[in-house]
């Protein structure tokens, strides 16, 4: 059993929902990086996205966009962030997933990426544009590394869709939002809900959403109904507003917290 | 077989590499044009505004003077820039601006680099009563004001893209991002054999219109088939549409034209298959100008319409099974080849077909007096203006 299906399955037995976290590796630089992993482990994140930087991130907003930009002008590349995970693996056992376009890994090689990833503890991908009918190419090295393939539904996916890409996937399911990019907008809680049963009817998997969220209320709110929300943008921003000063691991690790109050109202933290 | 496959893939190139808000966009748009190709009434209705309202077809006019002061090859140029709007690009937004129109849409974006798709698509949309939004780098938008002027006056909205070099890439990064967030009432208008299936099949089969034309010209003027066909290469349309009808021909050359830039050794160019390696860009896998980690690199040329780091995959597979040769013309030889047709002909090329016009000149002192090449003559160059001033330093004329 993957960690992500560990971890998710003991949130689940508990009653509690999942905090995903995304951040880009290497803004402002890798070392934070490696400090924020076991710190927002600890801060209660359940599931920790490191978006692998690109050139042209066509399914990202601004925040994401420019903090992106930062990374690589930063030197970040793919090996690089493959040895923070390493690195960072030492320090925690938080379910790590790679986020990011599919260049990058294809340029360093489907066989080879899938050999390290797997060695240096990554426990899923979740590779934007590459949909199902595209990702064999890569899960024929990656599926025996035992790497969960997390895909993503979207408000403009069929029901018929929706069954064969969980058919097609592992982990959880990442539901966007919204029609839309990263960190633009706020969803519309009463569609997500509708959206969100459509899958439930489709799979077992479990459910996080995202995009457009970034407030404890809309949080709460959609994990009335959903396993979880993934917090992108809003944390990104948070990292880069107080790159300076000293304070932005623990900048970042109450905003997560509160996050993750957020989605277990019952509970006293 | 007919290629793409089903999933549009052209070899190991093409494919839909798309995040999964647009996936269903564009498997509705691959059943639309299917069916849009099936019906009679469809083709008879672009044959109708291709006639009355782009002018075709397009002239294949036997540039003597130019062949002659080479002493080789007879070359024929395939008159693309006597379209309305001034390009072959208005081939494509007319098939489109049909398609979007079939399917019920009323919005259309667009991305542009040199313009010239911008201006047809503002064109297509005014036709049509549309709403137009064109994106456009800063960048281009400042080297091609002409056209970003025209396209003001057609009633589209232009948007600046400052992001990455601020050019054609960035555009389409931004066009892309407009599409998911307006997917659905929005038509995505794809100017060039790139993005993800189908477009690159469906700008393909709207610009084969040229090929079509021009075999059929060619046999009538001089009772057999070109011995060479030249086509500039930026994402690949014009160079598409006019190969494709000849792809079957085996002896006769197809030969695509990159954008050399200041040279294919330095890193100001956009040859992506002259100094490319594969990738996956913009929804398709095709050689592509990326640094060793992946990362995709900045293209250049003097010809903003040429300045993409990508290719359309089908020249990719062209390429990788020897069909077509791609070759790369850098921008002073692009410059002289301009100012030459100018005065041989009086026919002012676009920068972008200045490449093409660049190579067939060479290829025509070699291949000597007996044989035959078409040019496509893609575009023309009124919208260069500020370029060629820039070029020849504002003296306004230049040594032959």
């Amino acid at each position: 059993m993957s960690r992500i299906e560990k971890r998710l399955g003991t949130l689940g037995r508990a009653g509690e929902k999942a905090l995903v976290a995304f951040i880009v590796a290497g803004d402002p630089a890798l070392d934070a990086t490696e400090a924020l992993i076991p710190a927002l482990d600890r801060a209660g994140v359940d599931i920790l996205e490191i978006g692998v930087p690109f050139s042209d991130p066509t399914a990202d907003g601004v925040t994401i966009q420019e903090a992106s930009q930062r990374a690589l002008k930063r030197g970040t590349t793919l090996p690089a962030v493959l040895d923070l995970v390493r690195s960072a693996r030492k320090r925690t056992d938080i379910p790590i997933v790679l986020f990011g376009y599919y260049n990058p890994i294809f340029s360093f090689g489907n066989e080879a990426f899938a050999r390290e990833a797997g060695e240096a503890g990554v426990d899923g991908l979740l590779v934007v544009d590459l949909p199902p009918e595209e990702s064999s190419e890569l899960r024929r090295y990656t599926d025996p590394e035992g790497l969960d393939f997390i895909s993503l539904v979207a408000p403009t996916t069929p029901d018929e869709r929706i069954a064969w890409i969980a058919g097609k996937s592992s982990g959880f399911l990442y539901y966007i939002s919204m029609t839309g990019i990263t960190g633009t907008g706020r969803p519309d809680p009463s569609g997500v809900k509708k959206d969100v049963k459509r899958i439930r009817r489709a799979t077992g998997l479990p459910v996080m959403v995202g995009f457009g969220i970034s407030t404890p209320g809309q949080a709460s709110e959609m994990a009335s109904f959903a396993d979880g929300v993934v917090v992108g943008s809003a944390l990104v921003q948070l990292i880069h507003e107080n790159r300076e000063g000293g304070d932005m691991v623990k900048k970042a690790c109450e905003y997560a917290s509160l996050m993750k109050k957020a989605l277990s109202p019952s509970k006293k933290a | 077989m007919s290629l793409p496959d089903g999933k549009g893939h052209f070899g190991v190139f093409g494919g839909r590499y798309a995040a999964e808000t647009l996936m269903t966009a564009l498997l509705d748009l691959e059943k639309a044009y299917g069916e849009a190709k099936r019906d009679r009434r469809f083709r008879e209705e672009l044959k109708d505004y291709f006639r009355e309202y782009a002018g075709r077809e397009t002239p294949l006019f036997r540039a003597e003077r130019l062949s002659g002061e080479i002493g080789g090859a007879r070359i024929y140029l395939k008159r693309e820039d006597l379209n309305h709007t001034g390009s072959h690009k208005i081939n494509n937004t007319l098939g489109q601006v049909l398609l979007a129109r079939r399917m019920g849409k009323k919005k259309i974006i667009a991305e542009t680099g040199a313009g010239q798709h911008g201006v047809a698509a503002a064109t297509v949309a005014a036709l049509f009563g549309m709403e137009c939004r064109v994106f456009m780098g800063e960048e281009d938008i400042r080297r091609q004001a002409p056209n970003v002027f025209r396209m003001k006056i057609l009633g589209a909205e232009v948007v600046p893209v400052s992001s990455g070099t601020a050019t054609l890439k960035d555009a389409m990064n931004e066009a892309m991002r407009q599409w998911v967030t307006g997917v659905r009432d929005t038509y995505y208008m794809i100017g060039s054999t790139a993005g993800p299936h189908p477009y690159p099949m469906m700008v393909r089969d709207f610009q084969s219109v040229i090929g079509r034309e021009a075999r059929r010209q060619i046999l009538k003027k001089e009772e057999r088939l070109p011995d060479a066909v030249v086509a500039c290469v930026g994402g690949g349309s014009n160079a598409m549409g006019i190969f494709y009808p000849f792809r079957r021909d085996t002896a006769v050359r197809l030969v695509g034209v990159e954008a050399g830039g200041m040279g294919i050794a330095t890193e100001m160019h956009a040859a992506s298959i002259g100094g490319g390696r594969v990738g996956v860009l913009h929804g398709n896998k095709t050689y592509l100008l990326q640094d060793a980690m992946g990362q995709v690199r900045d293209a250049y040329s003097i010809a903003a319409g040429l300045d993409y780091p990508g290719v359309g995959p089908e020249h990719a597979y062209f390429h990788a099974t020897g069909r077509a040769q791609y070759v790369s013309v850098e921008d002073g030889e692009a410059v002289r080849a301009f100012l030459t047709l100018s005065r041989a002909e009086g026919i002012i090329p676009a920068m972008e077909s200045s490449h093409a016009v660049a190579h067939a000149m060479k290829m025509a002192k070699i291949l000597g007096k007996k044989k035959i090449i078409v040019v496509n003559l893609s575009g023309r160059g009124d919208k260069d203006d500020r370029i060629l001033e820039k070029e020849l330093g504002g003296k306004g004329h230049v040594a032959n």
